[in-house]
Parts: structure tokens; C-alpha cells; sequence
């Protein structure tokens, strides 16, 4: 073979580029095994001052949601609408949260109408401490939701510290939320 | 009993596998004759095995076996033959056998229908095939066994995720997995060509066929993952940039650039080193595919219950197959290539275009789909990469693929005329300017609007332009020649059908994201909502009972100008095993548009629901789109010349007696 050094090299970039790739796949998985949950991986917002919003609260049901009533203690920002199915399997968790006074649970009524929010919340019980109606997903592009329910976890200075995506089961509560909100409130 | 007959037979078929891997290549590198001729009938007992354990698992399924661990957890006998049988291939480890069983059909096709091949190219690609079956039977016999059972046998099983009880769905494995499997058969063959260390046109001619067998599955097969998403999420949406989405797209476009890079080595010999690396990197893409989907590395709506344990086990066969396969890429493709003069005005040049910007296409999506895995890998926090990512960065690279596509067929092999070209296309230039410019004045002459009338431009440039290629094949000295038409090559029908197929799959794609139009209202009976000119009115919602869930189901009257169209009838199922909801949208469609209805929870004490309406103009332009291009392949792959090889052999066969 008379080929050079020179014009092998490129052949080599195929196998050098899977190498890497596979010892990063091989670092994720070690990761996962000791614990690091993938479901930690979406959200740009992570570690970032909750974006400003000021929400209107719905009619009859103050207060609103504004950036400045999450400051002064860990808090939860659920996104929920009355449309959503997801929001209605974890509506019983939110329930007992706030009958155990876990938390204080902060409503973002998401592309819903006031009347449909109201009426649902009647319905079913209000777990919400303050709601702010959103029907323009006007906090919740800046949030970058991508679909309801989900929910921020925002330490007491008003920073983004979490954001579980999908509903809040007891066992998420237990395994995740609860040890990280425990963790935050040191 | 049949489960354990199922299971023995997997194990007979680790060991055939191994014997097919082993024995045909050391025939190969020592020539003899006998130890290659192991590999035919070693590819067809595999597949027999394989068969036979998948048949043994659907039986299980089918007479809901529940002594099964897998049939307890996916199955329940109140569902409907379709889902037992489509629960097979619902759960993880019954979808590893479907795998291996469509593997080992394409190492048992080949084995029957390549005669022609070469003796050696043909041991060692089918030992390459026996070498990938070892590995993925020794998966699922030692890491996700389906064949586990349970004692004591619970009465009744926790049944099928609900989501996934659809005949849309049910086909959707089977299709996508010929798809990635079958692009088994291109890398089995580009690892024993580099073997062999001969690339030549004939070895083009030979995979070809496979290559396009398996694009074509794998478009039908993406195409039904979209279709299920549109109308069973309840969104309307139709392609959602998910990791799993992309898993199946990146070997698609890869496939796609093999497909096109393929015809220059039969054609010009050259690209052949490329060639080669497309094939590998094709499967090795699929065989990512798999692992991303069941490793639980990243996070999807689509993933299988993760498991790190077989991520493990599948990273290290990864790492096998392909590091393996490149790094004797390595070493011997360096001596592979020297094809002809490349001038850069001419069909090759044009195909090279095309493959380097599907192959950057197909690069972009993969570092967009694993950005977050190497951002953490690489300790740069954790970060998600989202559609407007993908959207911003795979038009640009669209846009020119596709005005290349429509003056590539136009091209003339070796050096091409670029004016004769563009002459020619002066009329589907002209209408694309003319779509363009009524687009963007019917959207109201916005200066932000341009994307949908260039989208749309494009695809009436393609769409003439390849109608134009046709004509100007056909044409005969007075207009044209029904000779000639018949005579065109069904490959080049081919070309023509999937080049139509991508015009219109532009349309959908423009027309669905830019003049969607949505309504979330809550309707007491009575009321209505206006949308895109229907006006839609809640009639009732009744409660109707199904085989394994209840439903609450809306009616709908679809009225325009006055006069009721249609009626929709959307469902909101509560299934009972396992209970869980699901959203059955009602969609009418005029054929060019769809208007799309869920009905959401019960609001209020008053009868009132909520109510999503969409109107989603061009979508099923879409399912025509695949349609069509699934449509050109299988025309392409009836072309007689890729059998020709075949009855030559078989007359050859016939004039001399056999031994």
C-alpha cells in the first residue's frame, strides 16, 4: 500500500468521532445508575431568576401572580389549565400538599378562561395560594413551558431551582421534590 | 410449553447465529468453498428461529397467557385481537424479538434472492449479518429475556398503555423496525466489501435494492409515527422534534444520502470510500436509535421503561459494531478509492451536493438531539434544545437540497450543461415566483411572512421541475411518446414519484405551520365556535361504553354558510387496565384541509365542555407526501434491473449441468 500518512488520517476522523460519543454515552450512564435523573436535563431557566410576569388574578379569586410574590420562601409555580387531563391526575397530590401545609402551591392558569379555572377549581378544590390567569401565555413563553402540567420549584430568593415536567405523582413529591424543597429551605 | 420451546429456539439461534458469523468468513479469508456454503442455509434456519420464538411469543399474547411475565404486564383479555397481537412489539423486550426476527428475514432474503453475488462477498456478508444477530440474541437471552415466567399466574394482566391501543400505532414498530433493520443489509455488505477490499460498480448494483427496500419501509414507517402523534396526542401536532422522532429521521436522511451517493458508484465508480462510510454510519444511526430509546439517557414522551442496566449492554455493542466497523474502515478504505474526474457541473457533482447536505442535515439533528448529553458530559450544566432550534437550523440547509433536487435529474452524467438546465426549467422558475409572490400577498403582503410563501415556492419549483425532467424524458420527436413512457426505466419513475412526494410533503409541512388555527373554548350545549369559516356547535356529550374503557363522547355539528357539513364525534376515553385517559380526536377532512376536535373535562354543573377546535389547512398533504415517496421506492425497486443480474445467473444455471 502506497497511501501516506497524510491521506489516511481523514479515515480515522469516523472512528475517533464514535469513540468520544460513546465514552460520553458511557459517562451519562454511570451518571444515571448513581442517580442523576435525566428528567433533571430541560430547563435553560435552571439557576436563573424567575423571568418578570404580573399576572391578573381571576375574577372574585385575589390574589393575582406577580415575579415579586415569589420572594421570601421556597415556593411552588404550577402551570395547570382546566382543559388539561395530566392536571386533573395530579390535583389530589397538590390537595393533600396543601392540607399537609407542605409548601405554599402558586396557580399559573394557563390558555384557559377565567370562567372554565373558577369553575373547575369549585368543583374539584383549590390547592392554589395566589392564581394568576395567563390566557396569553404570556408567562408562560418566557418560562418555556412546554405543556401543562409543570411545575417550578423557586427558592426563597426567587430563583429558578427545579422544573419537573408532567404531573406531580406522590411518589415525584417523595423521591424528588420533597428531599431538593427540604434541601432548600436549610 | 410453547413459551419454552419459544425460548429454546432463541438459544438454538445464538448458537446458528454464531456459526453463521464465525465459520463463512474464515471460509472467506481461506477459501473454502464449504465452510462458505454454511452461510445460506445457516441465514435461513436463524430466521426459521427467530420465527418461531416471535410465534411462540404472539401466541402467548394472543390466548393472554398470563404465567408470561411480559404478557402480565402489557396484556388483558378484554382488549381487542389487534392490541394483543400489537402488544407484542408494545414493551420493550418482545420488541427486541420483533428486531431480530426482521433481521434475521433480511439475512434469510439474502441468502435466497442474492445468487448472483460473488461467493465470498456473499459468506462474509452474511457472516457480518450472523455476527449483528449474536449480539442483539445474546441481549435479549441475558439482559431482557420475554420469555420469563411468572409464578403464581395473577387472573388477569395490567394490560397495554392505552396511548399505544391504536391501529395506527400497531403497525408503526414493525414498519420503522424493516427500516432500520433492513439498513443491516447495506452495512453487511459495505464491512464485507472492506473486507474483500473491492468496491466496484456491481457491488453498487447489489445493494441498492436493499438500501432502497429498507428507505422506503423506513419513510412509511415514520410517516405512520407522525400520522398516530397528529391524531391520537390530541394536539394536532404532527412531528414534535422528539428525541425518538429524530432517532428514526437521522438514519432516514443518512439513508436517504446512501440512496443517492449509491447511484455514482454504479454508475461513475467513484464515491466509493463514501459510500462505504454512509452504509455504516446508516445502521450504526439505527443501532443508536435503539439504545437511545431504551437506555433512559434522554429524556422523551416516546422512551420505554429505562434501564440502565441494558443501556450498558447495548453501549457495549455499540461500541463493538461500530467502532469495529470504522476502525477497519480505517485501515482499509484509505486504499479503496480513485474513481474518475469529478467535474463539479454534472449529475455526480449534484449527488455529491445532495449527500453532503443531507449528511450535514443528518449532523445537525444528531447535535441537537444529544447537545445535552455532551453539555453534561462535558460538565457545561444541563440544558434542553428545543424545535426552534432544529426549525432555524434545518431550513437553511433544505431550502438548497431542494432547488438542487429539481435541477439535479437534469443534469448530464460526467459534464453537464447548467444553461441547457436552467433553460429548461425557465417555467417551474417562473410558477415558483409567481406562488411565492400570491403567497406572501394572501397572507397579507407581511415582510415577516416570507417563510410560508417560500416554502410554498419550493415546492411548486420541485414539483415542475421534476414533472419537467419527465417530459423532457418522454418527449418523442412530435411531443409525447407513449413508447417512450413505457420504455422509461421504472427506477426513473421512481425518482420522479419520490422527487413529487417531497413537493407535496413541503406543502403540509409549510402549510400546517403556517396557517394553523386554534380554538380552546368551554360550550354549553348549543353554543359554538367560529373557526376558519366553519362554524361548530356543541350539540351533547353522551356517555358510550367500549370493549376496555368508557368514553365520554361529544357532538359536534360542522356547519358552513348555513349548511351543516358533518357531524364530529370526539371521544375522551377512561380505560379501565390500566386506568388511564386518552383523547379520541374527530377529524374531518376536506382532503386539502383538516378540522380537528377534542373534547376536554366537564366544566360546570351546566352540561359545558371544554372544547379544542383546530383547523389544520394542508396537513394531510402530508400523509400524501410519504405516501408518494413510499410509492417511488417500491416502483424503483421493481425496476427490472435489479433482477437482471439474477436471470442472468439463472440462465448461466441452466446451460450448465450441475455438478
Amino acid at each position: 500500500m502506497t497511501t501516506t500518512s497524510a491521506k489516511r488520517w481523514p479515515f480515522v476522523i469516523p472512528v475517533a468521532v464514535i469513540a468520544a460519543l460513546i465514552g460520553a454515552f458511557g459517562k451519562r450512564l454511570l451518571d444515571v445508575n448513581r442517580g442523576d435523573d435525566p428528567h433533571l436535563i430541560p430547563s435553560v431557566l435552571l439557576n436563573t431568576p424567575m423571568p418578570e410576569f404580573d399576572l391578573a388574578p381571576l375574577p372574585g379569586r385575589e390574589p393575582g401572580l406577580a415575579t415579586r410574590d415569589l420572594k421570601g420562601s421556597v415556593s411552588l409555580v404550577n402551570v395547570w389549565g382546566s382543559w388539561c387531563v395530566a392536571c386533573l391526575a395530579e390535583h389530589p397530590t397538590l390537595m393533600a400538599l396543601q392540607r399537609e401545609n407542605a409548601i405554599p402551591i402558586q396557580g399559573i392558569a394557563w390558555r384557559d378562561s377565567p370562567s372554565a379555572s373558577l369553575a373547575w377549581l369549585a368543583q374539584r378544590g383549590d390547592p392554589y395560594a395566589r392564581i394568576g390567569q395567563d390566557p396569553k401565555s404570556v408567562a408562560a413563553i418566557s418560562l418555556g413551558v412546554t405543556g401543562a402540567p409543570e411545575t417550578f420549584v423557586v427558592d426563597a430568593t426567587g430563583v429558578i431551582r427545579y422544573k419537573h415536567i408532567g404531573p406531580i405523582t406522590p411518589e415525584v413529591w417523595q423521591t424528588t421534590l420533597a428531599p431538593l424543597i427540604a434541601q432548600l429551605k436549610k | 410449553m410453547l413459551i419454552e420451546l419459544g425460548h429454546f429456539a432463541l438459544a438454538l439461534a445464538l448458537l446458528v447465529a454464531l456459526a453463521q458469523g464465525t465459520l463463512p468468513m474464515l471460509g472467506a479469508a481461506r477459501g473454502n468453498a464449504a465452510w462458505m456454503a454454511m452461510a445460506e442455509p445457516a441465514a435461513l434456519t436463524q430466521f426459521v428461529l427467530c420465527g418461531f420464538a416471535f410465534a411462540s411469543l404472539m401466541h402467548a399474547y394472543i390466548v393472554s397467557d398470563f404465567s408470561v411475565l411480559g404478557v402480565a404486564e402489557n396484556s388483558h383479555t378484554a382488549k381487542p385481537l389487534l392490541y394483543k397481537i400489537s402488544g407484542v412489539w408494545g414493551n420493550h423486550e418482545g420488541s427486541m424479538v420483533l428486531w431480530i426476527t426482521v433481521l434475521s428475514l433480511f439475512g434469510a432474503a439474502v441468502a435466497a434472492f442474492g445468487t448472483n453475488l460473488p461467493r465470498t462477498l456473499k459468506a462474509r456478508t452474511l457472516a457480518v449479518q450472523g455476527l449483528i444477530g449474536v449480539g442483539f440474541i445474546a441481549f435479549i437471552l441475558f439482559a431482557s429475556n420475554p420469555f420469563v415466567r411468572l409464578n403464581p399466574a395473577p387472573a388477569q394482566g395490567n394490560g397495554l398503555n392505552p396511548l399505544l391501543q391504536d391501529p395506527g400505532l400497531a403497525f408503526h414498530p414493525p414498519m420503522l423496525y424493516l427500516g432500520y433493520v433492513g439498513f443491516s443489509v447495506a452495512f453487511s455488505f459495505a464491512v464485507a466489501a472492506l473486507l474483500e477490499g473491492r468496491v466496484d460498480a456491481a457491488w453498487a448494483r447489489w445493494v441498492r435494492p436493499w438500501t432502497l427496500a429498507a428507505w422506503t419501509c423506513l419513510t412509511l414507517g415514520i410517516g405512520l409515527g407522525s400520522w398516530w402523534a397528529y391524531y391520537e396526542l390530541g394536539w394536532g401536532g404532527w412531528w414534535y422534534w422528539d428525541p425518538v422522532e429524530n432517532a428514526s429521521f437521522i438514519p432516514w436522511l443518512t439513508g436517504t444520502a446512501l440512496l443517492h451517493s449509491a447511484i455514482v458508484v454504479e454508475r461513475r465508480e467513484a464515491l466509493k470510500s463514501w459510500t462505504i462510510l454512509l452504509a455504516i454510519i446508516t445502521f450504526s444511526l439505527s443501532l443508536l436509535g435503539t439504545f437511545l430509546v431504551r437506555s433512559g439517557i434522554l429524556t422523551s414522551v416516546h422512551a420505554f421503561a429505562a434501564d440502565p442496566a441494558r443501556g450498558v449492554f447495548v453501549l457495549m455493542l455499540l461500541a463493538v459494531a461500530i467502532g469495529g466497523s470504522l476502525t477497519l474502515y480505517a485501515v482499509k478504505a484509505p486504499a479503496m478509492d480513485g474513481g474518475g474526474v469529478f467535474a463539479p457541473i454534472s449529475r455526480e457533482g449534484g449527488l455529491l451536493i445532495n449527500n453532503l447536505l443531507l449528511t450535514t442535515a443528518a449532523a445537525t439533528v444528531l447535535l441537537g438531539t444529544l447537545y445535552p448529553l455532551i453539555a453534561d458530559a462535558l460538565e457545561m450544566g444541563k440544558i434542553s434544545v428545543g424545535s426552534p432550534y432544529f426549525n432555524a437550523v434545518f431550513v437553511p440547509l433544505m431550502t438548497p437540497l431542494i432547488i438542487l433536487a429539481g435541477i439535479g435529474p437534469l443534469l448530464a452524467w460526467k459534464r453537464a450543461d447548467l444553461n441547457g438546465a436552467l433553460q429548461r426549467l425557465k417555467i417551474a422558475g417562473g410558477l415558483a415566483i409567481v406562488v411565492l409572490i400570491a403567497t406572501w400577498l394572501m397572507n397579507g403582503g407581511d415582510a415577516l411572512n416570507l417563510a410560508a410563501g417560500g416554502g410554498m415556492a419550493l415546492a411548486a419549483w420541485l414539483a415542475v421541475a421534476t414533472i419537467t425532467e419527465w417530459i423532457s424524458r418522454v418527449q418523442g420527436t412530435a411531443g409525447l411518446s407513449w413508447e417512450r413512457m413505457i420504455n422509461l426505466p421504472r427506477s426513473a419513475y421512481g425518482m420522479t414519484l419520490a422527487h413529487l412526494g417531497m413537493a407535496v410533503l413541503i406543502v403540509g409541512v409549510t402549510g400546517a405551520s403556517a396557517w394553523k388555527a386554534e380554538r380552546i373554548e368551554s360550550l354549553k350545549p348549543g353554543e359554538y365556535i367560529e373557526i376558519a369559516g366553519y362554524r361548530v356547535t356543541f350539540e351533547n356529550a353522551q356517555e358510550v361504553p367500549g370493549p376496555n374503557y368508557r368514553a365520554i363522547e361529544g357532538r359536534y355539528t360542522v356547519s358552513r354558510d348555513g349548511v351543516t357539513i358533518t357531524t364530529l364525534n370526539p371521544e375522551k376515553r377512561t380505560y379501565t387496565q390500566p386506568p388511564q385517559q386518552t383523547t379520541e380526536a374527530a377529524i374531518y377532512t376536506t382532503g386539502i384541509s383538516d378540522l380537528y376536535a377534542v373534547i376536554g373535562d366537564m366544566d360546570g354543573a351546566e352540561g359545558a365542555f371544554v372544547t379544542r377546535l383546530f383547523y389544520e389547512p394542508f396537513v394531510p398533504c402530508l400523509w400524501y407526501g410519504v405516501l408518494l415517496m413510499g410509492f417511488g421506492g417500491l416502483v424503483s425497486l421493481s425496476d427490472r434491473r435489479h433482477r437482471l443480474g439474477a436471470a442472468r445467473r439463472a440462465a448461466v444455471l441452466n446451460l450448465v449441468p450441475a455438478e
